[in-house]
């Protein structure tokens, strides 16, 4: 068994050998850029929404316990049921439980990172129970038997002539090279499902305390039919997902909308405040929220870093981010993939085993530029970096950083170093790539520059001894 | 006439140039260089082109003997202790400076945006502090402290520009290096496309992680090479390290890369 660190690093190795599938990726990315350019230009002022929309989801964590409390009593007396599950565990738990006790048979599923963070379907699927993924992406993805490489596009790794032939194969449909054709085949297969199945789960992008509501945007309408067809719904929330007035949608769902996909608001949006209530004709019978915390609370207790949380799943920060377009997102490992999902993961998952995603950035800035809710994403990438090392020194870093300090503190030192250099980079070549080469990483790919003869230092103090 | 501007703008210029470089003579800015490490020791001729350049706008260059290094490496590894260790050599070399001229932008940031946070709640906070507000990145230093625009350079060549992140996203540096380059005569600017992309460099990340970081130099060094330009200019060092070095090995055709630094002492 490797580690994951390990994995991590053959993983990167096999992906960023795929000149095409990058060139694809990055292609399919630049398009996303043109359209999210032009709609932020139709904000008034896209700078000031962001610092506006960061003090909102800020305020509604520093205010977590109250906000969510207000929230379970507005919904809880329209008639629908929380739950609040510490962890992934339990949250399971509790569905299987509901499924069982009200004999369900099938399930329809839209779009959750929820569930694939604490790993429903496997659960569900053990339990004997049919599930279905209805959004687009996310059915392509199971059909696939592999997790989503994107948490905004699950499936925009896989061009069409790959969809066509998974679907051949999964669904015995004609070939086909038009977007619209696959969409009708997976359309006629949904549409089934939503009427078979007897328990809807959903994710959820926002739950507003004001009102006791959870806010849905889709594209499909998929969500719209998972929620009100089945007589059961379930929806799998983090409970970080707070918006405190129902006017912060106003500004939300286009910004939302914007960073994610480049679209001024997306097809559907819905709000969802109880189960179907006397007098109602359409609508679940029972309502459930899953109110999931999963050491969502460990991150709340970093002040450093709590406005991580603030995250709205966006997707931008993936989007512009040169680490993810070059490894793609299964290279991770993780639910969450890109910036943001290099900083959280740790907090949720344990910083020793995935503190390698944090030193896997050069940490270029551009996530930060381009959160919509203002996260300081690379500089949490540093944060992690250092707490990893207060928590766990390695000792050969040890050893590096301690000969480093000793020779950084001791000018003359360097300078006998900077004298030798040329003469040591004469023999480069022979070892060179071999282990007894020290920077044998870079000389793989890249040339190393020569040491000059003569260092700036040394130019200095000759000028200023001629210039006596 | 540079290629590429109009009369006026080239008009419009040769008085305020004459201007900037005649108050600078009486102005008499004593400038500290802060020069990093590995531009010391494998791109001196850097360090060479800041003084001329400074030095010929009438400024007294000062060069702090004992500095090293800024303590970046450690400092992105995650070992802050010993960061700290370097970095406050750093503070004890630049306390008399009147203002700090940095070589790279990345360098520069450290001075300026990480040693406040580096020495938060130490006894040398308030020297951190104080170095931040003093420090510049060349550019930076030239056109919003200077006033400067044209230094008086003549560089014959069509050149793209390279902002390295830590210039551009730390420091906000953008517009200040173009703004040079096209005051340069016979110089044509070329903007390429992914220009604000990463080359890939990232220090430690180079070495730790080669193959994303190639990667992420081929998508870089596509860029410029699509441009049909023969120099890639940057503020920062370190960038064109792995950019020359990415190509180098596997570029069809000689593309020189060039700090902006030299590109302004060329007359």
């Amino acid at each position: 068994m490797i580690s994951i660190q390990e994995q991590f690093h053959r993983d990167t190795e096999r992906t960023t050998a795929d000149v095409p599938r990058r060139a694809f990726i990055r292609k399919a990315l630049h398009g996303y850029e043109v359209r999210r350019d032009e709609t932020k230009a139709t904000f008034t002022d896209w700078q000031q929404a962001r610092t506006v929309a960061a003090d909102i989801k800020y305020d509604g964590l520093n205010h977590l316990d109250g906000y969510l409390k207000e929230f379970e009593e507005k919904f809880t007396a329209r008639g629908g049921k929380i739950f609040w599950a510490s962890n992934s565990g339990q949250a399971r738990d509790y569905i299987l439980k509901l499924a069982k006790e009200r004999q369900v048979k099938s399930i329809v599923k839209s779009k959750a990172m929820t569930s694939e963070e604490i790993h429903l379907n496997p659960a569900l699927e053990e339990a004997g129970y049919k599930v279905v993924e209805s959004d687009l992406g996310e059915f392509i993805q199971q059909l696939m038997h592999e997790p989503p490489y994107h948490f905004v596009f699950p499936c925009m790794h896989l061009k069409r002539d790959e969809i066509s032939a998974l679907f051949q194969r999964e669904l015995g449909s004609a070939a086909t090279d038009s977007p619209e054709e696959l969409t009708l085949i997976a359309r006629r297969f949904l549409r089934q499902q939503y009427i078979e199945a007897d328990m809807g789960i959903s994710g959820g992008n926002f739950i507003v305390a004001e009102t006791g509501m959870i806010s849905i945007t889709e594209n499909e309408g998929n969500a719209r039919l998972t929620t009100a067809m089945p007589k059961i719904h379930v929806a799998l929330i983090g409970i970080e997902k707070i918006l405190p007035k129902l006017a912060d949608l106003a500004l939300f769902l286009p910004m939302l909308a914007t960073a994610g996909t480049g679209q001024h608001i997306t097809c559907y949006n819905s709000m969802y405040g109880g189960p179907r209530q006397p007098g109602e004709t359409d609508g679940p019978e029972e309502f459930h929220i899953v109110l999931l915390d999963n050491h969502r609370t460990r991150l709340l207790a970093d002040a450093q870093q709590r406005d991580a949380l603030g995250c709205i799943r966006c997707g931008a920060c993936l989007n512009v981010c040169p680490i993810f377009k070059n490894i793609g997102g299964h290279a991770y490992g993780t639910t969450y993939q890109g910036p943001i999902g290099s900083v959280i993961t740790p907090h949720f998952r344990g910083l020793q085993d995935w503190k390698h995603l944090s030193g896997a950035s050069s940490l270029c800035g551009a996530c930060t530029d381009t959160c919509p809710v203002k996260i300081d994403i690379h500089h949490h990438l540093l944060h992690n970096r250092r707490n990893a090392v207060a928590e766990k020194k390695v000792w050969w870093e040890r050893l590096i950083w301690f000969g480093f300090v000793q020779t950084m503190t001791r000018p003359w030192f360097l300078r006998i170093a900077n004298k030798l250099a040329p003469w040591g980079q004469k023999l480069h070549p022979l070892v060179l790539g071999t282990v007894f080469d020290p920077v044998r990483t870079w000389t793989k790919t890249r040339d190393f520059p020569e040491v000059a003869p003569e260092s700036f230092h040394d130019w200095w103090a000759k000028r200023k001894e001629t210039s006596k | 006439m540079a290629p590429g501007r109009s009369a006026n703008e080239c008009i419009s210029d040769l008085p305020k140039a004459a201007c900037h470089r005649t108050l600078a003579l009486f102005s008499f800015m004593r400038v500290t260089l802060f020069i990093p490490c590995f531009i010391d020791s494998i791109y001196p001729h850097v360090g060479v082109a800041m003084v001329k350049v400074l030095e010929g706008l009438g400024h007294q260059v000062v060069y702090p003997e004992g500095q090293t290094c800024c303590g970046q490496p450690p400092f992105n590894s995650g070992y802050w202790d010993e960061a700290r260790v370097v970095a406050s050599r750093q503070l004890a070399f630049f306390k008399d400076a009147e203002v700090v001229v940095s070589a790279s932008g990345s360098c520069g940031a450290m001075f300026k945006v990480f040693y406040p946070e580096l020495f938060q709640g130490k006894p040398e906070e308030t020297e951190a502090k104080s170095l931040s507000a003093r420090t510049f990145e060349f550019s930076d230093f030239l056109v919003n402290q200077l006033g400067v625009r044209d230094v008086g350079a003549r560089f014959d060549g069509r050149v793209t520009f390279h902002d390295g992140c830590h210039g551009l996203r730390e420091l906000g540096t953008k517009e200040e290096p173009r703004q040079l380059l096209r005051a340069v005569k016979g110089l044509e600017l070329v903007e390429m496309g992914e220009g604000e992309a990463c080359c890939g460099f990232g220090g430690m990340f180079a070495v730790k992680y080669p193959e994303i970081s190639t990667a992420m130099a081929e998508v870089k060094c596509n860029s410029i090479l699509d441009t049909g330009v023969e120099y890639v200019v940057s503020n920062d060092s370190s960038c064109l390290m792995q950019i020359q070095g990415w190509l180098d090995r596997n570029s069809p055709r000689t593309v020189k890369s060039l700090h902006l630094a030299e590109v302004l002492a060329s007359r």
